[in-house]
Formats: C-alpha cells, sequence, structure tokens
C-alpha cells in the first residue's frame, strides 16, 4: 500500500518536472529540473528494490551530468529563444495531437500484456534469472548476485561496457581536449588573474 | 571567482568522505548495492567538487591530465588482463574459476580485480570528460 502512494508520488513529481523543463527557457533551470528528474527516477528503483540502478542514475545522472551540462552551459549563452518567438504558429497543431495521442494510446495498449511487476512467471525471469538466483551465492560466494552477473556470469558484457566508456573519453578528447594546450601559449598576458574560471 | 570561506571549508571537510564512501562501495560492491561502476562516478565526483570550489587548476595539479588518460587505458588492461590470466591458467576468456586455490576464491578475486578496472576507468573518463568540458571555457 504504502509503496503504491510513494511510486504515484513519484510518477506525479516525474511529470510535472518534464513539464516544467518544457515550458522552461532558462537553460540553467533546466539544467537542473534535469538534476532532479534524475533523483526523482533514482527514488522509484529503491521503490522498484533495484538500489544498484538506483545508485547509478543518483550518481551519474543526478550528479555527473548535471555538473557536464552546468560545464557545457558556461560556454553558450543562458536562456534559450522561446520556441514561439522565432516563427508565428502558422501551423496547426491537431496532426501532431493527433499522431500522439495515437500513438500514446497503442503503447497504453501494449502495455496490457506486459507480465504483472515481479511476476515470477514473466518471460525474462524464467530464462537464466531463476539459475542466477538458485547457483550465484554458491558458485561465486558473493552474496550480491547482481555484482556476480555482471562481473562474472557477463563478465564479456562489462567488458565490452568499459571499453565503451573509454571510447568515449578518447572520442572527446580528441573533438575538444587538444585545444587547451595550444590555447594557453597564445594567452600568456593573463587577463584576469586566477578569477574567472569555470563557475557555473 | 572570489574566494569563498564557507565554501572552501565545507568542500574540504565533504571530500575526504566522498572518496571514503567512494572506496566502501567500490570494495563493498560484493555484499551490498554499488559496485566499480558507481564507486568511479563517486570517486570522481570529489575531484570535480574540488575543481569546482578551489578552481580547475588547483584540481589539475592533484591529477594532471596525461596520469588520466593513463589511468583510463589502465583499467580496461586490468580488466582485459584477468581475461588474459585466466586464460592462461588454462580456462575460458574471463573465467575467474582458476584464479584461485579453488572456484570461490577465483571468482572472487576476479570480480575484485574486474570491479577495480571498471571503478579506474570510469573515475578517470568522467574526469577527462569534466576537465575536457569545463576546461574550453578557460580563455
Amino acid at each position: 500500500m504504502i509503496d503504491i502512494v510513494i511510486n504515484i508520488t513519484h510518477l506525479a513529481f516525474l511529470a510535472i518536472t518534464s513539464i516544467a523543463i518544457l515550458r522552461m527557457t532558462n537553460l540553467f533551470a533546466i539544467v537542473m529540473l534535469y538534476g532532479i528528474f534524475s533523483l526523482l527516477s533514482a527514488g522509484l528503483f529503491v521503490v522498484m528494490d533495484a538500489p544498484d540502478v538506483a545508485f547509478t542514475e543518483a550518481a551519474v545522472g543526478a550528479g555527473i551530468s548535471t555538473v557536464l551540462m552546468l560545464a557545457t552551459l558556461a560556454l553558450v549563452k543562458r536562456p534559450e529563444k522561446p520556441y514561439y518567438a522565432e516563427a508565428p504558429r502558422v501551423h496547426r497543431p491537431w496532426l501532431p495531437l493527433a499522431v500522439v495521442l495515437v500513438t500514446g494510446s497503442a503503447l497504453v495498449y501494449g502495455t496490457w500484456d506486459i507480465p504483472g511487476f515481479g511476476a515470477s512467471d514473466s518471460p525474462a525471469q524464467t530464462h537464466v534469472a531463476s539459475y542466477y538466483i538458485d547457483n550465484a551465492v554458491k558458485e561465486t560466494g558473493v552474496p550480491n548476485i547482481v555484482t556476480a552477473v555482471l562481473a562474472s556470469y557477463r563478465g564479456f558484457d562489462t567488458l565490452g561496457e568499459v571499453v565503451v566508456v573509454y571510447t568515449a573519453a578518447v572520442a572527446v578528447l580528441l573533438l575538444i581536449g587538444g585545444r587547451r594546450s595550444r590555447a594557453v601559449p597564445k594567452t600568456k598576458p593573463k587577463p584576469k588573474g586566477k578569477g574567472d574560471q569555470d563557475e557555473t | 571567482m572570489k574566494p569563498n570561506l564557507i565554501l572552501h571549508v565545507i568542500a574540504k571537510f565533504v571530500i575526504p568522505l566522498i572518496i571514503l564512501f567512494a572506496l566502501y562501495v567500490q570494495f563493498h560492491g560484493d555484499f551490498g548495492p554499488g559496485g566499480g561502476f558507481q564507486a568511479g562516478v563517486i570517486f570522481s565526483s570529489a575531484f570535480i567538487l574540488y575543481g569546482l570550489v578551489f578552481g580547475l587548476d588547483a584540481a589539475e595539479k592533484i591529477i594532471p591530465s596525461n596520469w588520466l588518460q593513463k589511468l583510463a587505458a589502465l583499467g580496461v588492461v586490468i580488466y582485459a588482463g584477468v581475461g588474459m590470466v585466466s586464460l592462461m591458467l588454462g580456462g575460458n576468456y574471463l573465467d575467474y574459476s582458476l584464479l584461485g586455490s579453488n572456484q570461490i576464491a577465483g571468482q572472487h578475486l576476479g570480480i575484485l580485480l574486474v570491479e577495480l578496472g571498471v571503478g579506474i576507468t570510469v573515475a578517470a573518463v568522467m574526469l577527462i570528460l569534466f576537465f575536457a568540458f569545463a576546461g574550453r571555457g578557460r580563455e
């Protein structure tokens, strides 16, 4: 019962946050709301008994990506132009609205066939999950089955993920990383001293 | 940026706790929620906080960026290396059972090392991303 109340509150806050993000034009506030959105999702995952996922969501979604977006925001101008300021409304909203309604109702219709939350006879639970639950502690000696699955049973998968993370760093360095080493000698005269770093 | 006393004191107080928590998440990931990925992110967030409060130059003095690039590669090498070692011991790639005296010990050691590799790579990569983005705004 209490789960349902918490879930509904969480989901309502998620909906409110996303509507607020849509209607806002101040990018700083939007970034902050993204962080709040991630934190709310993390809370939702905790209620669903997935603390590992919640942990990641809180650390990456609410923490790091907010900081990265703020750092990016410091490079661009703050306010986004409101979408209605650029072009006067000439299109009719009815066609997009109809598309959205049809797609949305199709998705809702699709959810009726989804097995109930945590149902033990759903296809996802009957494949290998029962093997993990039965044997993970016996075979690896690691009480946290999530860690056992991620690091041992699906080690190839996690290795791939680590390589992806590494590749992301390489890509960022190739795209924007080398710039500073070239720019440093040029700005030798030191404009304002130690001051204006990147305080966002 | 004016030196902000409250910010500095609080940051200095909080940063060791964040690092401690990251280490806890890293090495306690076998028993509780968490693991290399989360620990790496938390660990890097301590340095990002330092960079935000004390300035990027101070943060880069603590962890120079050429170190970070090597650390990011080192994590991947540790992970893949564990796989190679288990291959050389006669098992399958990334089969940790042969690393220890028995299966449980081997699996435990393997998971610990692999998570360490993940943590090192993720922490280094997050810092690389932060320095790359934040560093551009400097000039």
